[in-house]
């Protein structure tokens, strides 16, 4: 799960890490109030969308005015953005965060995330500020310094020295850099972060650190104790199918082709899409029903599929291991007949009760075109949505 | 004639009398592996499928002499069962329970290290050694006992693959699937190690996912010091960027973990590319001449 800049600061704040002052607005004179109340001279108005590169897309905007506040407020409300990570498709803005603005003498870079090779926190620091960590590390790698925190003993003091030194922070900013930086892991531990950036750190010409912007991910497996931070979520950044798909535990991920996949576990439904491609077609969704589906559940998982518009032709693969191909069977039947299946449906059934589940087709009066093989279902796939 | 478990080992069940721990454990005596009894804490004393249930691991340790474990507990109390089999010193732990949160593995990992235990899992469909032991939720009637080593971090495609295997007349030594989690107790080397060390396995089939550098890591490893063919294939060639794929770690980020790299890796590794899931059991058949 992802939350705004503004909610990623307010949990950095309650762990101690300085931010400047600022508040939300969803209207131009929201915006001017919380300007006023921020006091000036300078603001900087901030497009609230779940992506990065908003300033490039004309997302954020120094203001010099309470008029210029409200000017910018009204620009950027409710424009789409299109940035590097939102897709061609941009995103809507339906927040803006206004905050004081202050004068950066340098920018830096600091983040939170499990490191998987080890198993273990770690936290990697840079000099390089403001810019994505992912090209200083291909140009630059020697200019991030990454450490590894013991989950028994946590995060100490020579972790945070370690880090401000080694990307050359003054001396007389390491005091600030240890409550910084122990607050940013606090925050990390505490909230069950996947993900905590601060970019850019700054430093401002009065000699304070802050972070200047802030990014946030959390592990969904963890949020059955994260109350708070569930109450972050924004659903209007979400793909609304997938938040109906997550409403009866599919994992479900829109994509732009055209051939529905309905599929039982993660690997073999990529692996599904993966066949679709190489046969020339394109998938039009991830889908994983999961390993003990009930007849409801796949019966929600292809009405789900068929509200994509772009969906010509349906592909269901299922190994049946726990999962009985012919409770698999009763599911497609039941959805099709319910919503009234227009398109070709391609079903290749394998494992557990197959002999059953095929039966059940057949004797179902549906148009369904049926395949032994993985290969030779895909290729069935992409043929009928091509009309072929 | 395998790896990690055989006809010998003797196993319990954590989460013995939930409704998967009763199911597995039922399919798992049918297939003929020594279940020797399970934990469920409040029931000890009590019997469940004819086999004594206890309130701790220690105690089932104690008295059914046990070597491993299976936990089928939920996910919030996953990593605690995790680290109870760990100081009862169970030599093998095998966690299917998937959704545990990635801070509460990465505790385990630390209890994990120095101890007398080995994690598969979580996340996994298990290890099974057909014809002797099958621990986990895997199909037992789609093996068949014989010599190629099956090791994957996806489930239902490690099935698929055994699947071809058995139809093309390759048994399989043992298969291991070692999960989608980001953070998981065993991972593909300390499985390459073990298959090139058993003198029953001549191949091997590995099947990774996008997200992470397992498979990177495999690859170097293999490269370094694995003799036998392995033929290898990962699953989200089509996956975008950014999103979680199902299994936890299961993700590109930052331009990192995609299945192209890994692909490249392997074959750069010299071993045996299947670019389609649906020609793992032909590619590892050709390279066995």
């Amino acid at each position: 799960m992802n939350i705004h800049e503004y909610q990623a600061k307010q949990l950095l704040k309650e762990f101690g890490v300085p931010v400047l002052q600022g508040d939300i607005a969803l209207t131009p004179e929201d915006a001017v109030k919380v300007a006023k109340k921020i006091g000036g001279p300078v603001w900087v108005v901030k497009a609230q969308i779940h992506a990065g590169g908003r300033g490039k897309a004309g997302g954020v905007k120094l203001a010099k005015s309470i008029d210029e506040v409200r000017e910018y407020a009204k620009n950027i409300l409710g424009k789409t953005l299109v940035t590097h990570q939102t897709g061609p498709e941009g995103k809507e803005v339906q927040k803006v965060l206004i905050e004081e603005g202050c004068k950066i003498k340098k920018e830096y870079y600091v983040a939170a995330l499990v490191d998987r090779t080890t198993g273990k926190v770690a936290m990697m620091a840079s000099s390089e500020g403001g810019v994505e960590i992912e090209k200083v590390a291909e140009t630059h790698p020697e200019k991030i310094i990454t450490i590894e925190i013991d989950p028994a003993t946590g995060f100490n003091g020579f972790h945070a020295r370690k880090l401000a030194f080694g990307i050359g922070m003054n001396a007389s900013l390491v005091k600030q850099a240890t409550q910084l930086f122990s607050g940013l892991y606090e925050t990390f531990i505490k909230k069950d972060c996947s993900m905590a950036e601060i970019n850019p750190l700054v430093e401002t010409e009065d000699g304070k650190l802050l972070a200047l912007d802030a990014k946030m991910n959390f592990d969904d497996n963890a949020l059955f104790r994260q109350p708070a931070v569930m109450e972050m979520r924004d659903l209007t950044e979400e793909n609304p199918t997938e938040i109906e798909a997550s409403r009866y535990e599919l994992a479900f991920i829109k994509l732009d082709g055209s051939i529905g996949c309905l599929v039982n576990g993660a690997g073999l439904a990529m692996a599904t899409m993966d066949l679709i491609k190489l046969h020339g077609g394109e998938p039009a969704n991830f889908l994983d029903v999961g390993g003990g589906a009930s007849k409801e559940k796949v019966a929600a998982a292809f009405k789900i599929i068929l509200k994509d518009q772009n969906v010509r032709a349906i592909l269901v693969n299922i190994f049946g291991g726990i999962m009985k191909c012919d409770i698999i069977a009763e599911g497609v039947i039941a959805a099709s007949k319910e919503v009234g299946l227009k398109v070709p449906l391609v079903v290749r059934l394998a494992g557990t009760n197959v002999e059953k589940g095929k039966e059940i087709l057949q004797k179902s009066g549906l148009n369904i075109i049926s395949a032994d093989e993985l290969a030779d279902a895909a290729q069935k796939a992409v043929h009928a949505a091509k009309g072929k | 004639m395998s790896i990690l478990v055989n006809k010998n080992t003797r196993v319990i069940c954590q989460g013995f009398t939930g409704s998967q721990g009763t199911f597995h454990s039922e399919q798992a005596i049918q297939y003929g592996t020594k279940m020797v009894g399970g934990v469920t804490p409040g029931k000890g004393g009590t019997k469940h499928l004819n086999l004594p249930v206890f309130n701790t691991v220690c105690e089932a340790k104690e008295k059914t002499n046990c070597n491993a474990s299976v936990i089928y507990v939920p996910p919030p109390f996953a990593a605690d069962a995790i680290m109870e089999a760990i100081d009862a010193e169970i030599e093998l732990v095998v966690c299917i329970t998937e959704g545990i949160p990635v801070l509460d593995m990465v505790k385990v990992k630390k209890y994990l290290n120095g101890s007398k235990s080995r994690l598969i899992g979580p996340n996994c469909p298990g290890v099974i050694t057909p014809g002797e032991c099958k621990i986990g939720i895997m199909p037992g009637y789609i093996h068949k006992a014989g010599r190629i080593g099956v090791l994957s971090r996806s489930g239902t495609l490690t099935y698929v693959a055994v699947d071809q295997l058995t139809k093309l007349g390759l048994g399989q030594s043992s298969c291991v699937g070692i999960g989608g989690d980001p953070v998981n107790g065993t991972n593909f080397i300390d499985v390459l190690e073990m298959f090139n060390k058993d003198p029953n396995t001549d191949a091997v089939i590995m099947i990774g996912e996008i997200g992470g550098t397992a498979e990177e890591d495999a690859a170097e490893y293999i490269k370094r010091e694995f003799k036998k063919p392995v033929t290898a294939f990962i699953a989200g060639a089509s996956a975008p960027a950014g999103k979680r794929m199902g299994h936890a770690g299961a993700i590109i980020s930052g331009g990192k973990g995609t299945a192209a790299a890994k692909f490249e890796a392997l074959r750069s590794a010299g071993a045996h590319i299947s670019k389609s899931p649906a020609e793992l059991g032909s590619t590892l058949k050709a390279s066995l001449r």
